[in-house]
């Protein structure tokens, strides 16, 4: 395992920094040592076969699981740990919290507040978390929904909206807190194919306005056209990672090529 | 049970024709029993010695009325007490820390397993074994005036109501998907804004149903307080018939209050259900009209 002291200057470019990777539920080894970099405003996009630890991996980045061996930097700061004289000390979950302002996520089923409607979802956050006064919360999450294109429903619970209204909420939802960094968790696979479009175009927009993003999908268009780099991965290890023209138009290792040849 | 099937013959040849007039008959046998019954009992009731003048008249008696108020406020306050300790259990329950956790269950235990009439009578008497209560160097007092019935029947009826709470706040949290306390997490929410703000509003729904025929129950296990001269609706009774003799009068007097107090609640549950279910559907609530629903609330379930 590596252990550096505070950020080296080489990092500071990162918004993730992943080395060795480990996560096992019981018996089970989902992460086998990921090793695999951020940098500041670049979408990359996570593919791979069901069961290869997409999700894991994701979910370690904001510390919703526990990692089981190596380390995880976001921002420079260590996720879950506290670094001191060589040894780490994992935080209590109030500190975790903090830790993850940084981070938003946009989950397969939404996860949107089924008692609280569009504008309250955007809103809770940056009210219960940050205290902000309700009144300018209320200003920003009608300008968030507006750019999700939902300025119209804001007044609508979560059960009267299509799953890519939903799914749009909650992206405004995770931009309240004024993230640096967005982890996307297969966020159009649980939409019908004609609703998918609407949220990739929220997507985009991000990107291009310079957001780093970590997208888990099976939309290879969008891998193609957004990403700056795709990373596949299979079994719990990285098998390979470069530009999407590479990974995707120019697969090196077979496992790659059977892959793709099922999806594309 | 054989009497609700359709009576066209079962496709098995043979047996089905014998069935038929069996169940007819036994339908009109029962229904000819059952009438008979309910008769001779109505009949029986209208020839005892009950003077249903004095039933009627004692609804509007001053005491009744203020044995009436009394129920109501320790029923009221009792669940309130109840509630909350349950919610403090519950919550307590899904703790990772053991000792937390083990103590939430040893109680749960404890007070839904012992009689609720045995922990009135229990905290009734507590001073022939605490003379006094207090804080040592700060503060004390005489058990015996402190512990008055009022205060008795509270403790007793609360904290045993909070143990039959905690359960069904439990199955409420439950039935929250855990992806909500994923996504309010991931938000930066601190696990109790999690627990205060997105679980259990949602967990509501599952709790509301089953607390409002708790609240129904403690309106009549109140009665129990009777036994520790707490004056609610009984005591009232028992008090004016020890002097008057009129002792089913009275009963049937404050059967009437308890019929009444009952059904006016289980109205106010089904729009309570109605508000909690918002969000969920389009805005119309589950099935079956109020109607059915307040009546499906009158009939609650469970005695202790
Ligand atoms: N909480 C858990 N307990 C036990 N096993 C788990 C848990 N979460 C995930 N797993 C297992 O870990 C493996 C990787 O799961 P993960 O969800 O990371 O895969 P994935 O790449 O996201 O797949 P998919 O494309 O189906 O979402 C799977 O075999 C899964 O069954
Ligand atoms: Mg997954």
């Amino acid at each position: 395992m590596t252990r550096h002291t505070e950020a080296a200057s080489a990092t500071d470019q990162l918004m993730v920094e992943a080395r060795g990777v480990r996560k096992h539920y019981g018996q089970l080894e989902v992460l086998k040592g990921i090793d695999l970099e951020v940098r500041n405003g670049e979408v990359l996009c996570l593919v791979g076969p069901s069961g290869s630890g997409k999700s894991t991996f994701l979910r370690c980045i904001n510390h919703l699981e526990r990692l089981d061996g190596g380390t995880l930097r976001v921002n420079g700061h260590l996720v879950g740990f506290r670094e001191h004289e060589g040894r780490l000390y994992e935080l209590r979950e109030k500190e975790v919290a903090a830790q993850r302002l940084d981070i938003g996520m946009v989950f397969q089923r939404f996860n949107l507040f089924p008692h609280m409607t569009a504008l309250q979802n955007v809103m809770e956050a940056p009210v219960q978390v940050h205290r902000e006064k309700p009144a300018a919360a209320r200003e920003r999450a009608m300008s968030l929904l507006e750019r999700v294109g939902l300025a119209d429903k804001s007044g609508a619970y979560p059960a009267m909206l299509s799953g890519g209204q939903q799914q749009r909420v909650a992206i405004a939802r995770a931009l309240a807190m004024r993230p640096r960094l967005m982890l996307f968790d297969e966020p159009t696979s649980a939409l019908d194919p004609e609703l998918v479009g609407e949220v990739l175009d929220v997507m985009r927009g991000l990107a291009a306005d310079g957001m780093t993003m970590v997208v888990v999908t099976h939309e290879m268009g969008f891998a193609r056209e957004v990403a700056d780099t795709v990373v596949f991965m299979d079994g719990g290890v990285v098998v390979e990672s470069g530009p999407p023209a590479d990974v995707l138009g120019n697969p090196q290792h077979a496992r790659t090529r059977s892959f793709l040849g099922k999806v594309l | 049970m054989s009497t609700t099937a359709p009576p066209t013959p079962a496709p098995a040849p043979g047996s089905a024709p014998v069935a038929i007039p069996v169940r007819h008959y036994g339908r009109w046998v029962g229904a000819v029993v059952v009438i008979a019954l309910l008769g001779a009992l109505v009949w029986a009731f209208s020839q005892g010695n009950i003077d249903y003048r004095s039933t009627l008249d004692y609804v509007t008696n001053e005491r009744i009325v203020r044995g009436m108020w009394n129920t109501l406020l320790i029923s009221v306050l009792a669940q309130l007490v109840g509630i909350l300790l349950g919610v403090v259990a519950a919550v307590m329950r899904t703790s990772a820390n053991p000792v937390t956790s083990g103590v939430a269950w040893l109680y749960i235990w404890f007070f839904r397993g012992t009689p609720v009439l045995v922990q009135l009578l229990v905290w009734y008497n507590l001073s022939l074994v605490f003379p006094t209560v207090g804080i040592p160097g700060l503060a004390t007092w005489d058990t015996n005036t402190l512990m008055t019935p009022f205060l008795a029947a509270l403790l007793g009826l609360g904290i045993n109501e909070g143990a039959y709470m905690a359960e069904i706040v439990r199955a409420g949290i439950g039935s929250v998907d855990p992806g909500q306390t994923e996504a309010a997490k991931a938000l930066g929410l601190s696990p109790g804004r999690t627990m205060r703000r997105i679980v259990l509003p949602q967990a509501m729904r599952v709790i509301i149903p089953p607390t409002g025929n708790e609240f129904i129950n403690m309106l009549k296990t109140s009665s129990l307080a009777y036994a520790v001269q707490y004056s609610e609706l009984l005591l009232s009774a028992v008090g004016i018939y020890s002097a008057n003799l009129l002792v089913i009068e009275l009963l049937f007097t404050v059967s009437i209050w308890y019929l009444v107090l009952t059904s006016v609640f289980s109205v106010g549950q089904y729009f309570l259900e109605r508000r909690f279910s918002r969000g969920y559907s389009h805005g119309r609530s589950r099935s079956g009209g109020a109607l059915g629903r307040i009546l499906t609330n009158l009939t609650p379930g469970r005695t202790r």
